[in-house]
């Protein structure tokens, strides 16, 4: 319990690391924003008058706290181009973006641990070498590509899901998950090339233990000694690579929330990149990074409950 | 020792990537057809012997824009590697080597810089440096790869700081310099190696997934990211403008993955 608090505190420096940096490279990005929003209409005066209603005329550091202190309470500014306030925008889209998180997670998981004790039958031979190359393939192949295919064929062929009509994820939950599952079907799919070769190569790492080598010795089946120890011994390195795995999801997400028409926090992030609002990018960056760091901080925790010796070792 | 020979990998992506190479310098300095020029051909042509991969819906030539495309992609891919391998060797290579204070505090930076996508790390350096333009991607681009780069090298070196051949060297009063890019450099190829062509694959899919998305190059450069991005629009009309574009790209990546994966195994064979 001591470990996970010292995690968690840990946890908190980071972030308010992260946000800081965030803060600092979009204030000092060259140009001044209550210039641009006004475009034509601008006079110095009405300039002035903008950015003491938006809040720009202070120092950065009370600013950033004030922002902190604002992420907090659910007050995250106002949106440049929209002129509204940022957490009424993407709140909707928040839960978008986690679902589609989740599920791509659980299509990885789901998929990648058989295939990857599957993948541990044969070594050597025309089967590794067909093994190598599909696994290669799978991790050449960029989520959007695949998902402009199956965006294709599921929705302008078979019509399972009409492309660019998001079912509400309140009233239509099922059909929300059924547009979503495609799109995580193209993030899953470089990364489960990527965890079964992960898997596999931990595992095959692990069975050159002396332990194993005994368990044998001494008449153990191999597939009871694979189940019963070594799969548990591999556990840590995968937990903590399942963790890194949630930097890609989301980042895949960014692009294939574009592909399918998704109306999430990545979809959001793109248009906000472009329109130069910047409030509103760095909410939404806060927040993607902020669920990677609890991804990373929550397979600690867990890695510390499956392997007793980080325990000694007091953690990191 | 055993020599050091070439696999059945390393012998098949080479070839792939250095025919993809070999179009892409063709494609620098001759094109079958003007690959902006609309209606060089029919509109929505299929792929022919006149178009080997078909037109778009303005006539453009589809081979002759993969061509460009894939040279622009491939030529932001490489900087940004030699960015990141350059700089993260060198970062690495001074704390791996010297140690200390300064070693730990830049490794946390390192963990919590990898920590990230590096896609929403490139879109924010993006959208602070100002979107669209070519070399702000690479300049992004390598930025974010720098951290890894660093991590891979830093532990090499750190390995490699006490053996003795580099304690006879500096026994004989060989300066740090000297004994990092003459004695330990060398010896940390077999990560880096294969470190540069991973770091290249994902340039290239990042620079793609970018320029998809519309704030990596954008036009009149072509790129094979936002040719996709064009091609999904007509995809019903022209799929083979999207399967073509998009083949490129997964062509380009396999070869040089499996550029990888031969490098890595021939280096556990000599082990």
């Amino acid at each position: 319990m001591k470990y996970a608090a010292k995690r968690i505190a840990m946890l908190l420096v980071t972030m308010v690391i992260v946000s800081l940096l965030a803060f600092a490279a979009f204030d000092m990005i060259s140009g001044d924003p209550a210039t641009a929003m006004l475009g034509t209409e601008a006079t110095p005066e009405r300039a002035a008058a903008l950015r003491e209603e938006l809040g720009l005329n202070r120092p950065l550091p009370v600013r950033y706290c004030e922002w902190l202190a604002g992420f907090f309470t659910g007050d995250l500014g106002t949106s440049y181009s929209y002129r509204q306030p940022v957490w009424e925008l993407i709140a909707p889209k928040v839960a978008v973006t986690l679902c589609l998180s989740v599920l791509s997670f659980l299509l990885i998981t789901a998929v990648s641990i058989p295939l990857g004790v599957l993948s541990l039958r044969r070594t050597g031979g025309v089967r590794d070498g067909v093994r190598t190359c599909l696994n290669q393939l799978g991790m050449a192949v960029p989520p959007f590509f695949t998902g402009i295919l199956l965006s294709w064929l599921f929705s302008t062929v078979l019509r399972w899901f009409v492309h660019g009509q998001f079912p509400s994820l309140a009233e239509n939950p099922a059909g929300a998950v059924k547009y979503l599952f495609f799109a995580a079907v193209s993030i899953a799919i470089p990364r489960i090339a990527m965890t079964v070769r992960m898997l596999r190569s931990t595992i095959l790492e692990e069975l050159q233990r002396d332990y194993v080598r005994t368990a044998i010795s001494r008449g153990n089946d191999r597939g009871a000694v694979l189940r019963r120890h070594v799969l548990k011994n591999a556990l840590v390195p995968v937990v903590t690579f399942l963790a890194q795995t949630m930097a890609e999801i989301v980042a895949g997400g960014i692009v294939v929330e574009q592909v399918f028409a998704i109306p999430g926090l990545g979809r959001m992030l793109v248009a906000s990149i472009a329109n130069r609002d910047y409030p509103t990018v760095q909410a939404i960056v806060v927040i993607l990074a902020f669920w990677v760091v609890l991804a990373g901080t929550v397979a600690d925790i867990i890695n510390q409950r499956i392997d007793p010796r980080l325990r000694l070792g007091g953690g990191a | 020792m055993k020599k050091r020979r070439m696999n059945n990998y390393l012998k098949v992506g080479l070839a792939l990537t250095l025919l993809l190479a070999a179009l892409i310098l063709l494609g620098f300095f001759w094109t079958p057809y003007d690959p902006t020029a609309m209606s060089v051909g029919p509109k929505l042509d299929a792929p022919s012997l006149r178009h080997l991969l078909g037109t778009d819906k303005f006539g453009r030539d589809i081979l002759s824009r993969v061509m460009k495309g894939a040279g622009t992609t491939f030529a932001i891919a490489a900087a940004t590697v030699a960015i990141g391998a350059v700089c993260g060797t060198a970062v690495g290579a001074l704390t791996g080597y010297f140690g200390g204070v300064v070693d730990e505090a830049l490794m946390r930076f390192n963990d919590a810089m990898t920590a990230f996508p590096s896609i929403l790390l490139a879109l924010v350096v993006i959208s602070v440096l100002g979107p669209g333009k070519k070399y702000n991607v690479v300049l992004a681009l390598g930025l974010v790869f720098i951290p890894s780069f660093a991590r891979v090298t830093r532990t090499a070196f750190a390995a490699l700081r006490d053996v003795n051949y580099v304690k006879s060297a500096r026994l004989m009063g060989a300066g740090s310099g000297r004994i990092l890019l003459v004695h330990i450099l060398p010896n940390t190829m077999q990560v880096l190696l294969p470190a540069v062509t991973i770091g290249f694959n994902n340039a290239v899919l990042a620079e793609a997934s970018m320029s998809y998305l519309g704030i990596g190059v954008t036009p009149p450069d072509a790129s094979l990211g936002y040719m996709l991005s064009e091609a999904q629009g007509m995809f019903t009309a022209a799929p083979w403008y999207a399967l073509g574009t998009g083949l490129v790209i997964v062509l380009l990546v396999f070869g040089v993955g499996l550029i990888g994966e031969g490098l890595q195994r021939r280096d556990r064979e000599v082990a």
